[in-house]
Formats: C-alpha cells, sequence, structure tokens
C-alpha cells in the first residue's frame, strides 16, 4: 500500500508537505472561485478593482501632494508616486483582510473535509494578485497620461511583487489563525490597515522620514515593499535605501516564518473552534 | 493476515465545555454578583489568551470527553457500521479518522488514500453552475481535474440534471442539489470511504440509487468503508459487522444482526411506565386545568408490528372540566404524523369530568400497524372540539420490532403503517385457464 497515515496528537508532520502538493488543486479551484464569485451580482463588476485604487490615489495625491505640499520623488508626477505605493499596499491590505476571514468564511469546509488549511488563506491572496494585475492598467494609462516613461528597473517589478507576496503570507496566516480562536481580531484587522496605511510610506515618500530614523522605519516590512515598487516604476528618480530593504527583508522572512509557524501549531484544533 | 487498513489505538478525544452557573436558572440575580462574575469570567478569558488556550463562554468549564479509549482494527474490504444514539461519539471518531480533527490521546494507522464524505455538497458554492461546483466539490473532496473529466459524463447522468448544468445552484431544488452533490461523492475512488449520515436524503428513488451505488463500493470495488446511520436497516443490508458506540467507548462490535437487535432493544424508552408530568409543555398549553402525569403500557415492550397493544394514560385534573377527549400518536423521528388514536373519533362521548383529582383511561389496538421502527410518541387532551388542555409532542422514543405475522420484505424498509384490506386479483381469461388446469 502506497499511502500510509499515522495520526497521533502533537503531530502528523510528516505528510504536511506532500499533502499540500498533492492538494495543490484545491488551492487553484478555491483561488479560481473566489475569482469567479467575486462580482457576481455586481452592475460595473471588475471595475470596482478599478475605481477603489484610482480614487483613493487622487485623494492622497490632493492631501499630500498639494495640501500637506510634501516632495516628490525626484520629478517624478506626484500622483505616480502615490500610485506606486498604492498598488503594493492595496494588495497587502485587501489580502490581509481577506485572508483573515478566510477561515471563518470557510467554517464549512473546515469542519467537514480534511485538507492542509494553509491552502485556504493563502488561495484567497491570489484574488488580492488579481486585482493588483488590473491596477496595473491604471498605473500603464497614468504613465502615459503624464508621458513618463519606465527605465530599466519596471524589469525588476517581479522580485518586489514576490516580496510583497511574501510580506502578506506571513501576517496573514498569523492573523487567519488567531481569528479562529478569538473573532476579536475580525475588529482588530480594518483598524490596524486603517493605521497602517498611514504608517507606511502610501501618500508620501519615505525620503520625507528623518534619515537617522530611516533605517528603524524600514522595520515595517511594507517599507521595503513599497520602497521597491516606487524605484521599479518610477526609474531613476527614486533612490533605494539599500539597508532598509533589507532590513524589511529580514522582517517579512520572520513573520513569514512566525506566520506559518503558528498556523501549524493552531490548524489541528481549527475545526474544534470554528 | 495482512495488516489492517485501519488501525485504531486507545483513542480519546476532550472537548472543554463552558457552562453558565445560577443566572439561566434563576432569572435575575443582584446587579453586583452579575459584575463580580462577568469580572472572573473576563479574567479568565485574558489568562487563556496569555496561555495560547482556547476560550470558553460560561463562568466554568468542564471536560467533555466525546471519545474515551476507543480501540479497533478494520480489514481490507470490510465495511463497517457505526451505530449509536446522538451524541455517542459516532461523529467525533470519524472526523478523527478523517483528519479534521485530532485526537487529544491514542493512534491511528490508515494504509490507503481517505475520503470522507460527513455532508453531503461540502463547500457546494450558490453562486456557482451545476458544472462549475462538481468541479469545486471534487477538488474539495481530493479528486484531481483529470479524475473528475472523466467522470464529468456519468457525475451528470447520475445526478439527472443534464439540462441545467449551467444553472446557478442557488436555482436549483433541493432535489436537484442533492443529487448533484451525492452524485459527485458517489464517484470518489478512495481506498477508505468514510460516510456519515449521508444516505438520508432525496427522495425514495434517489435513496435508492444512492444505497444501491453505496453497495457497488463496498461489495463489487472491494473498498473499505466505515459507514454511520441511524437507519437501521440500511446499516444492516451494508455492512456485516457493526460498531455500538455509547457514551463514548464501544460497547459492542459483532455481527450486524446480533449488535442492532441489541442496540434496538436499549436504545428506546424502555421504561414500562412513561413520566410525563416532568416534561416541557408547548406554550400554548398555558393553563393546568388537566395534566396528562403517565403512559403506562399494559403489553410486554418493545411492540410488536401486528401484534395488540394495550396501555393505560394517567391524567389529573385540578378543576371540573367538561368534555374531555385524550389522543396518542406516533410519528417518525423526523416529526411526521403517521398515526393517531382518539378517544372521541367515531363521535364516543367525551366525558365530563365534574371532581377534581386523579383520572385514567386504557386503550387498546387490536393489530398494531406500525411496520418496525422508531417512533416517536405524541399525547395530547382536548376539552370540547379542540381546546387543547394538555399536549407532549414526541415525549418518549417507542421501538416497534417484527411480530411473528411480520413479512420479511417490510422489516428492512421504512414501510410506515400498513392496513389490510380486500383485494381481488383480476387474472386474464388464458390465465384463469391455465390456473385451473394447475
Amino acid at each position: 500500500m502506497s499511502y500510509l497515515v499515522v495520526i497521533e496528537p502533537g503531530q502528523h508532520e510528516r505528510n504536511y508537505w506532500r499533502d499540500l502538493w498533492r492538494y495543490r488543486e484545491l488551492f487553484y479551484v478555491l483561488a479560481w472561485r473566489d475569482l469567479a464569485v467575486r462580482y457576481k451580482q455586481t452592475v460595473i463588476g471588475a471595475a470596482w478593482a478599478l475605481i477603489r485604487p484610482f480614487l483613493t490615489m487622487v485623494i492622497f495625491t490632493v492631501i499630500f501632494g498639494r495640501v500637506a505640499k510634501l516632495p516628490s520623488d525626484g520629478t517624478a508626477p506626484y500622483a505616480l508616486l502615490v500610485f506606486a505605493g498604492m498598488l503594493p499596499w492595496t494588495f497587502f491590505s485587501s489580502g490581509l483582510g481577506d485572508a483573515s476571514n478566510s477561515l471563518i468564511g470557510n467554517a464549512n469546509l473546515i469542519s467537514k473535509v480534511y485538507f492542509p488549511r494553509l491552502i485556504v488563506p493563502t488561495s484567497t491572496l491570489v484574488v488580492a494578485f488579481a486585482d493588483l494585475l488590473i491596477a496595473f492598467a491604471i498605473l500603464a494609462a497614468l504613465m502615459g497620461w503624464y508621458r513618463f516613461a519606465p527605465s530599466w528597473q519596471i524589469l525588476v517589478l517581479p522580485v518586489f511583487i514576490m516580496f510583497a507576496f511574501l510580506a502578506s503570507v506571513g501576517p496573514a496566516l498569523w492573523v487567519a489563525a488567531l481569528n479562529v480562536k478569538y473573532r476579536d481580531f475580525r475588529v482588530v484587522v480594518p483598524f490596524m490597515v486603517q493605521l497602517g496605511l498611514y504608517v507606511s510610506p502610501v501618500g508620501f515618500s519615505s525620503n520625507v522620514v528623518p534619515a537617522h530614523w530611516r533605517l528603524v522605519y524600514s522595520l515595517n516590512p511594507m517599507v521595503g515593499v513599497i520602497d521597491g515598487f516606487r524605484w521599479c516604476i518610477l526609474g531613476g528618480q527614486s533612490h533605494l535605501y539599500l539597508p532598509g530593504l533589507i532590513a524589511s527583508l529580514a522582517v517579512t522572512l520572520f513573520f513569514l516564518w512566525f506566520g506559518i509557524h503558528r498556523f501549524r501549531r493552531t490548524e489541528k484544533s481549527f475545526a474544534d473552534m470554528i | 493476515m495482512p495488516p489492517p487498513v485501519i488501525s485504531v489505538e486507545h483513542v480519546s478525544k476532550r472537548y472543554l465545555v463552558g457552562h453558565r452557573t445560577e443566572r439561566q436558572i434563576y432569572g435575575h440575580t443582584n446587579l453586583r454578583d452579575a459584575i463580580g462574575r462577568e469580572l472572573r469570567s473576563a479574567a479568565r478569558k485574558v489568562v487563556d489568551v496569555a496561555r495560547g488556550r482556547q476560550v470558553v463562554q460560561g463562568d466554568t468549564v468542564e471536560e467533555f470527553w466525546a471519545l474515551k479509549d476507543i480501540g479497533f482494527e478494520v480489514q481490507e474490504g470490510e465495511v463497517l457500521g457505526i451505530v449509536g444514539r446522538n451524541g455517542a461519539g459516532k461523529s467525533t471518531l470519524l472526523k478523527i479518522l478523517s483528519r479534521i480533527t485530532e485526537p487529544t490521546a491514542g493512534r491511528i494507522v490508515l494504509r490507503g488514500r481517505v475520503a470522507s464524505l460527513l455532508e453531503v455538497g461540502t463547500g457546494f458554492h450558490p453562486e456557482l453552475s451545476g458544472r462549475e461546483n462538481i468541479y469545486l466539490n471534487g477538488a474539495i473532496l481530493g479528486m484531481s481535474r483529470g479524475e473528475i473529466r472523466r467522470k464529468f459524463d456519468e457525475i451528470v447522468a447520475f445526478a439527472e440534471i443534464e439540462r441545467f448544468l449551467d444553472t446557478p445552484v442557488k436555482r436549483y431544488s433541493s432535489g436537484m442539489y442533492v443529487r448533484l452533490a451525492f452524485a459527485v461523492a458517489a464517484h470518489l475512488e478512495p481506498e477508505i470511504l468514510i460516510v456519515d449520515e449521508v444516505l438520508a436524503v432525496g427522495d425514495a428513488e434517489f435513496q435508492k440509487k444512492c444505497l444501491g451505488k453505496m453497495d457497488d463500493v463496498s461489495r463489487r470495488e472491494g473498498r473499505t468503508v466505515l459507514f454511520v446511520s441511524h437507519n437501521m436497516g440500511v446499516v444492516t443490508s451494508l455492512c456485516p459487522t457493526v460498531i455500538w458506540l455509547e457514551h463514548g467507548v464501544i460497547r459492542q462490535r459483532g455481527s450486524a444482526r446480533q449488535v442492532i437487535t441489541e442496540y434496538l432493544a436499549r436504545r428506546t424508552d424502555r421504561e414500562q411506565v412513561i413520566c410525563l408530568s416532568g416534561v416541557p409543555r408547548p406554550q400554548y398549553v398555558e393553563e393546568d386545568r388537566l395534566r396528562l402525569q403517565a403512559i403506562e403500557w399494559l403489553s410486554d415492550l418493545p411492540l410488536r408490528h401486528g401484534e395488540p397493544v394495550r396501555a393505560r394514560i394517567h391524567f389529573k385534573t385540578r378543576v371540573p372540566v367538561s368534555s374531555v377527549a385524550i389522543g396518542i400518536g406516533f410519528s417518525n423521528l423526523e416529526g411526521t404524523r403517521l398515526l393517531t388514536y382518539d378517544t372521541d373519533f367515531q363521535g364516543e362521548i367525551r366525558p365530563d369530568l365534574s371532581k377534581s383529582g386523579e383520572y385514567s383511561v386504557d386503550f387498546c389496538i387490536a393489530s398494531l400497524p406500525l411496520a418496525p421502527d422508531t417512533y416517536a410518541l405524541d399525547i395530547g387532551a382536548r376539552s370540547g372540539h379542540g381546546h387543547a388542555l394538555d399536549y407532549l409532542a414526541a415525549c418518549a422514543q417507542i421501538e416497534v420490532i417484527a411480530g411473528p405475522m411480520t413479512p420479511g420484505f417490510i422489516v428492512l424498509k421504512g414501510a410506515g403503517v400498513r392496513l389490510p384490506c380486500e383485494w381481488n386479483w383480476c387474472f386474464s381469461e388464458q390465465e384463469r385457464k391455465l390456473r385451473l388446469i394447475g
């Protein structure tokens, strides 16, 4: 017999990653389901994915660029600076929000079928990723409007998209697991995301942060991600602060390990608590 | 002998349950007590959160062992039935075997791919079409896309929903929904199949089809099946061996017929007298002019199909009550009334009870028409033309077993009420001649 499963309290580690691989189709299917269902019975459908970031961008440009008169990176138009930051931030915030509720939203699956639970929150990130791709269309339009040509750095963008993904997965897993046990996080997550929008350099350039605080500031992983996006999209106009990037990456990797660790520790009791 | 496909050793499962003391029983307490209790409860929750433990509602926490030291083995190709009352631990056991939840103690070894069917239509999304849901549900149950594609036509044909493949399932009738859901699950091909009470869905025709499919899976394809059901007929016909769970322990394991006979004998209210005075009444019975006290069986239990049943209903009046009628009814466990007997059914007098005191009324059913099964007993008292004096729905579970005259074919199928009537066969001229010659 090819397949042997041993069930004991506190450990069925051995098969975990193999199972995850075996259930990869479920990952695609759940992601596809979330995408397919997302804009059913809405009037303007996927246009919502365009309108939300666009309006936020307009407001931020007016408030931070016009009213507060913060400087842009080099000669880049302020709207582009904001939008380049909005891209990863929207991905992170909607990904975190969806993932944190994903286990509860799929409670019927979790209490009735076995599969590696890791699939549920990670597959919701695919929806956020699809929105990110749609938002790139706005970016292209904006760049055309401002006649702003990207330079070679744009080719590195996939690396930073990956970075954004990793930075989202860790906290998303952690919060998703916590949310099963303590529903308080339903309230906490949107609040944290709201705060994070102002703590992270979304509406302004991280150059406005005093130099001696910059490294500490970069402990927020989204600082590294957003700076990276800006560096790629605005080309030479934005400078990459390398120590900060490394700090962000280190924190991201820590959260990735921590999120997976916490998630795996608690996932076996999800069905009892959900 | 080859190693067992499933071996379960000393498996236990503990749950924590919270209780709310006093408050709920007495309704009001003073504010200071209430605040004190809330604070204590909140403090405990904070400690729980800090230690990463589960938060339990209520102010006292109790351990509850859903399973206690369970052990058994299942050989390849064996079909094992699991029976027991609600709360006996059947579903917990299946959940542990399906790896949905983990045991608190013990060890289980499974040799083969497990697919579990604890619910029909898990993960169906109402907005998606039938076609899309087949792929979704298949993937959730562990089928690969290629596997689903190969069996797609077969699934659609089994579910009989060809015309509605591209309709969102939220527009399906409940029958179509259930058929589609079962069809997907029925085409799983695991080495070990775990099924929990999912056949009790759909119309009779479809149930028969599902049972046939289950029989195929177990007998012809030689898979190992664990099967939980409350339908003893189905368990007996599908499973050669049965485990009887009670309060989280295995009470008995053996051949289906033997275990189920004993299980049925224990399962129901075997008391010769069923006391009714403490049973809660429905809201519309607000006065207590008359209270049903007890029903006393004068015949031996369990009741037998086709045999006479005699019983006495005891009741008490507090004030004079006029025009009293008493009725007794048998319902199936879903709550549908199957059979009713009333004291005034054919216009018999309704006595006026002019004194308060204790009374009783006897009844005798000459031949019990209920087929062998478990029924819920309803009992009520009316005054005049229908004003409810007292009413108790499903106040006891009554087992009816086969009597000496019961034909074998009705034992397995829930046949409901069977009554005699006059039949005349009409044969063709030719046949009549043949019969005369023969």
